[in-house]
């Protein structure tokens, strides 16, 4: 550990970093879709909430807890040397709410993953990029044996904005991750490009 | 993918024992002065002078730790959470000590401002479709 690179005069490149978030009830797919394109295998990483660490007015449900976990999923993609991508898989409790604020700020956009069989668990992610208005769009994950409906009803089910974009995708399949992916960076790129001109104008 | 049973085997509740213990780390502080909330991605790069940090008797073994898993290759907050196998909330303490002492130093994400600059998007575009 002596030699360092950095001990040669060559400092290690600083990469710059961004984050995409990938939210969806449990069992939709999200450390799936993680991992289809992660060059590593995705790491947990566990927040500590305590009494002090934890808003007051988001307490319930915890009431008589003094400290708790919660668990998320990353992964990350060097994309080049100075540009890495991050994923974070969103926790899924409704309750830990104030905590995807943190994961969200700053975020690149987000993936909501829905699974057609239960579509209502993606209802509470899609109303909160909707308020915060981070760009995002919705990957319905197609399981294996389950129902295909047509993305016209999935739209309506899901109560989408006509903006919003909506694909099909398999979060095991590691191409079909990166047009979800791409997908949304796009959709980011729209979504600046009309705030700009709505500022300008 | 685990279904259904997912959302308890990730949790700990006050019978698993005491999960604040990691908080003795940071000798029981939660927060640090110098730290504005760092975020997740934010890089964390040893400086090139921290060649010997075991010799500073200051440092506790996770700080040793930390200083040089990211001598080599800078590493996110998460990463080295995850890494370490502390809670997020300690590994911040623990990088503010040593943003304090000068042993490293701390990159930020790219802003929100900038999220909409065209040039980044582009370049994460084509750096996806090359993968």
């Amino acid at each position: 550990m002596i030699f360092g690179r950095s001990e040669r005069g060559k400092p290690p490149v600083e990469p710059v970093t961004l984050k995409i978030l990938v939210a969806g009830g449990f069992g939709a797919g999200k450390t799936t879709l993680v991992g289809a394109v992660s060059e590593i295998k995705p790491l947990r990483t566990e927040e500590l909430l305590t009494e002090a660490g934890r808003p007051v007015d988001d307490t319930s449900g915890v009431e008589g807890k003094n400290t708790t976990t919660v668990a998320m999923d990353f992964g990350r993609i060097t994309l080049r040397e100075d540009l890495v991508l991050y994923l974070f898989g969103t926790p899924g409790q409704d309750r830990f709410w104030f905590l995807w604020d943190e994961l969200a700020t700053g975020a690149l956009g987000a993936v909501v993953l829905a699974d057609t069989r239960r579509l209502e668990d993606s209802f509470a992610a899609v109303d909160y990029f909707e308020r915060r208005s981070i760009p995002f769009l919705v990957g319905v994950n197609c399981f294996d044996g389950a129902a295909r409906y047509p993305s016209q009803s999935v739209r309506a089910a899901l109560d989408l904005d006509p903006s919003v974009p909506l694909v099909l995708c398999d979060a095991r399949d590691r191409e079909s991750v990166k047009e979800v992916l791409i997908g949304v960076v796009q959709h980011a790129m729209a979504y600046a490009a009309d705030r700009r001109a709505a500022v300008t104008t | 993918m685990s279904g259904d049973g997912q959302p308890r085997s990730h949790w700990f509740d006050d019978e698993a024992g005491p999960v604040v213990r990691p908080y003795a780390m940071t000798r029981g502080r939660t927060s640090h002065a110098a730290q504005h909330r760092l975020d997740l991605i934010a890089v964390v790069v040893t400086e090139a002078h921290a060649d010997d940090p075991e010799a500073d008797h200051m440092l506790s073994p996770e700080h040793v730790d930390i200083v040089q898993l990211c001598r080599d290759a800078p590493q996110s907050v998460a990463e080295l959470a995850a890494e370490l196998n502390l809670p997020i909330g300690v590994v911040r303490v623990l990088i503010g000590d040593l943003v304090d002492e000068e042993m490293v130093h701390v990159t930020r994400p790219v802003p929100p401002a900038e999220l909409v600059d065209e040039n980044i998007l582009r370049d994460v575009i084509s750096g996806l479709r090359a993968l």
